[in-house]
């Protein structure tokens, strides 16, 4: 099978500072990554580059995804072709609710109309299985809710708009252990031969109960080690400083 | 967002010119005469025309208000103040000409009529085309009809109360109002009658360098209710149109009154409107207000809480696009104990439009134990649209409770961010954050009018990108 996601020489940063300094990665159909690294290495800024953020320019390289260039394509047309991305901080948007919100999005996204009865028959489903309380899909999106809540919306949100590439970008972080466990078993009904997942985390745990294909080490704006689900163990155990000695 | 996966409204419906096809108009300007001969092209009685013309030395006597926006485009000399349409009072909409019936069909007047209203006033022009109540609210005392006939049939009622709660000599407008008013509905609601559905009266200015004058004029008894809702829209001119209505809302003791509005002029209108209801003890009323079309708006409701423990509560939303000054608010006027307002306002500014939210405050010595509170909050779509607040806050007793909060926000650029990459466009993603701000308001609005409101959303955030 074809490539889902090709990003080769990838430079991009903020204004007028160059974090990624040649990004190359790929990644098929089926497969979840991991993307791991300190503190400013680019991480963030490349889950925004592949969703194109303004905020971001690019400066050298191109991203494909599904065989077509989308380097320079607006970002709800990426999203429309099949990328999502889970936020760090998911924005809160007042007046408008759960409900309308996945309902409007995902109108967006398939081009279909949606049926509502059997939508929120889909919703009331999806968030049991994330133990989410049923109110929330009539609450103002994000508005209120605590820092799991939110991260869990962004997980209901995968699944209900069903992308062929996930980025979770941090997603487990500043979550409890069973708040973990729920986003995993996100991944893991999410997950099939068809789609991928690219997950950006710090933290090991969310691994341990997904089965990874690869793990980057990003340092400084470039991937500098790529291994199995063993490399994350050892970073787990030894932290960065010998990759950082690679640069 | 259920409401707005109904069809869009196309805009051209407000904007559908008909030919300015009257049956009088009169001449041009603002003279003794011209007051006279409209007091005699509507058989006046004598007392009427007397308040015209007293009317007529108040407005020459009063000066144009300094504060606020600039009026000074406004030249009565270019203004017809009466314009009667070709049609007289009809109770059936299949004896209102086809012209004038097809604007209020595609307003979707008729439609809202048969599903969720219990009567039904249209204005057109100068004059009221059509009005008609259920038979069951007839049987029940109550009265819903034009104000002249209002005028001819219950001279005593009218005589009692017309400008009686806005004094002529409240504002230069005001007096203008009552030198040349015309048309509008008159309504009474008998003690302990309770309308379930709404009442509603719909104005509609077809023609151009003329002025609405309607007046209301609500009477609801002890322990009535009633929800009324008044619909207004113009197509768009080049010249100045002038709407200068009058709004007498009587709400006594016990009784309800909700008032809700949905103005949607077009940006060559001077909409300086007057409202004012005086509620008696334990009397509520509510206003709920959509203030979108206009170049100018200089409208301030207030509620006159006359009896202890009468309440009010203002919620209204003003959005204000390229060239339009809408200058909105609300007053409170707190004269007995007890008594309580909440005012929720806010404002949508783009493309250079400028909201300001002026409102007045006052609570009297005597209304020891009162509540007030307000949020106004104003939303600016970008770097160049203008949004003020100039509240007047008046305590004269330190026995209340009083709060007033003021929030000013962008959308951000995170934000619309984080909606695209769910696959909404940017004009989706600004659509729905105006929507979503516009929600506490919206929702109190009857539905078709929610729906209204979301499609004028939309209709003005249109090519409002790049």
């Amino acid at each position: 099978m074809g490539n889902l996601l090709e990003i080769k020489n990838l430079h991009a940063g903020v204004e007028d500072k160059e974090i990624l300094k040649g990004v190359n990665l790929t990644i098929k159909p089926g497969e979840i990554h991991v993307i791991m690294g300190p503190n400013g290495s680019g991480k963030t800024t490349t889950a925004n580059a592949i969703l194109n953020n303004p905020q971001y320019k690019k400066t050298e390289g191109t991203i494909i995804f599904d065989g077509k260039d989308i380097t320079n394509k607006s970002t709800d047309e990426i999203a429309r072709r099949g990328v999502f991305m889970s936020f760090q901080l998911p924005e809160e948007i007042p007046g408008v609710s759960v409900t309308n919100f996945l309902k409007y999005a995902k109108n967006k996204v398939t081009g279909k109309p949606v049926k509502i009865f059997e939508f929120k028959k889909e919703l009331a489903k999806y968030m049991e299985e994330l133990n989410m309380n049923a109110k929330n899909m009539d609450r103002s999106l994000n508005v209120g809710f605590s820092g799991g809540e939110k991260k869990k919306n962004e997980i209901l949100q995968m699944l209900v708009l069903n992308p062929k590439l996930a980025i979770l970008d941090e997603t487990d972080s500043g979550l409890d252990v069973d708040a973990i466990k729920t986003v995993s078993k996100g991944i893991e009904m999410f997950k099939n031969g068809n789609n991928a997942v690219l997950i950006i985390t710090h933290n090991t745990k969310i691994l341990h109960n997904l089965k990874v294909d690869y793990v980057h080490i990003f340092v400084d704006g470039k991937i500098v080690k790529t291994g199995k689900q063993a490399l994350a163990k050892e970073i787990e155990e030894n932290g960065y400083s010998k990759y950082k000695n690679l640069i | 967002m259920a409401k707005t996966q109904l069809d869009e409204v196309n805009r051209n419906i407000y904007d559908i010119k008909n030919k300015d096809n009257y049956d009088y108009k009169i001449k041009k300007g603002l003279t003794k005469e011209i007051v006279e001969e409209i007091s005699k092209q509507k058989n006046d009685p004598d007392w009427m025309r007397e308040i015209r013309l007293k009317a007529l030395e108040t407005y020459n006597k009063l000066e144009m208000p300094t504060w606020g926006p600039d009026l000074s485009e406004l030249n009565m000399d270019e203004i017809a103040t009466y314009v009667r349409p070709k049609s007289k009072l009809n109770s059936s909409w299949d004896d209102v000409p086809d012209d004038i019936k097809n604007t209020f069909d595609k307003l979707g007047i008729p439609e809202a009529e048969k599903t969720s209203l219990a009567g039904v006033g249209a204005q057109y022009d100068s004059e009221v085309v059509y009005h008609s109540m259920k038979d069951e609210l007839l049987k029940q005392g109550v009265i819903y009809t034009d104000m002249e006939t209002a005028v001819r049939e219950y001279p005593d009622l009218v005589k009692n109360h017309f400008m009686k709660c806005v004094p002529i000599s409240d504002h230069k407008f005001v007096a203008l109002h009552a030198a040349v008013w015309s048309g509008g509905s008159f309504v009474y609601v008998p003690k302990g009658v309770k309308l379930d559905m709404p009442l509603q009266s719909y104005f509609r200015l077809n023609s151009p360098e003329s002025g609405q004058f309607e007046h209301t004029l609500i009477i609801v008894e002890e322990g009535a209710s009633l929800h009324f809702i008044e619909g207004c829209s113009a197509p768009k001119y080049n010249k100045v149109n002038l709407h200068a209505g009058c709004v007498e809302l009587y709400v006594k003791d016990n009784a309800y009154l909700r008032y809700s509005t949905i103005e949607n002029w077009s940006k060559n209108m001077l909409n300086l409107n007057t409202k004012k209801a005086i509620c008696g003890k334990n009397a509520q009323v509510d206003w709920v207000s959509g203030s979108f079309g206009s170049r100018i708006s200089m409208l301030y409701p207030m509620s006159i809480l006359n009896g202890e423990g009468a309440k009010t509560e203002f919620t209204g939303i003003s959005f204000a696009g390229k060239g339009q000054n809408l200058d909105n608010g609300f007053k409170a006027i707190h004269n007995a104990p007890n008594t309580s307002s909440v005012v929720n306002a806010k404002s949508i500014s783009k493309n250079g439009g400028k909201c300001t939210y002026r409102s007045l405050i006052r609570i009297t010595e005597n209304a020891k134990g009162s509540k007030s509170s307000v949020s106004c909050e104003s939303l600016m779509l970008d770097d160049f649209s203008v949004s003020d607040t100039v509240p007047t806050n008046d305590i004269r007793t330190d026995d209340v409770e009083f709060s007033h909060e003021a929030k000013i926000g962008k959308i951000s650029d995170k934000t619309i961010f984080y909606l695209m990459s769910r696959g909404l466009s940017e004009e989706d993603a600004k659509a729905m954050i105006v929507r979503g701000f516009a929600y506490p308001i919206s929702k109190e609005l009857p539905v078709e009018y929610a729906v209204e409101m979301n499609n004028l959303i939309n209709l003005e955030l249109e090519g409002a990108i790049g």
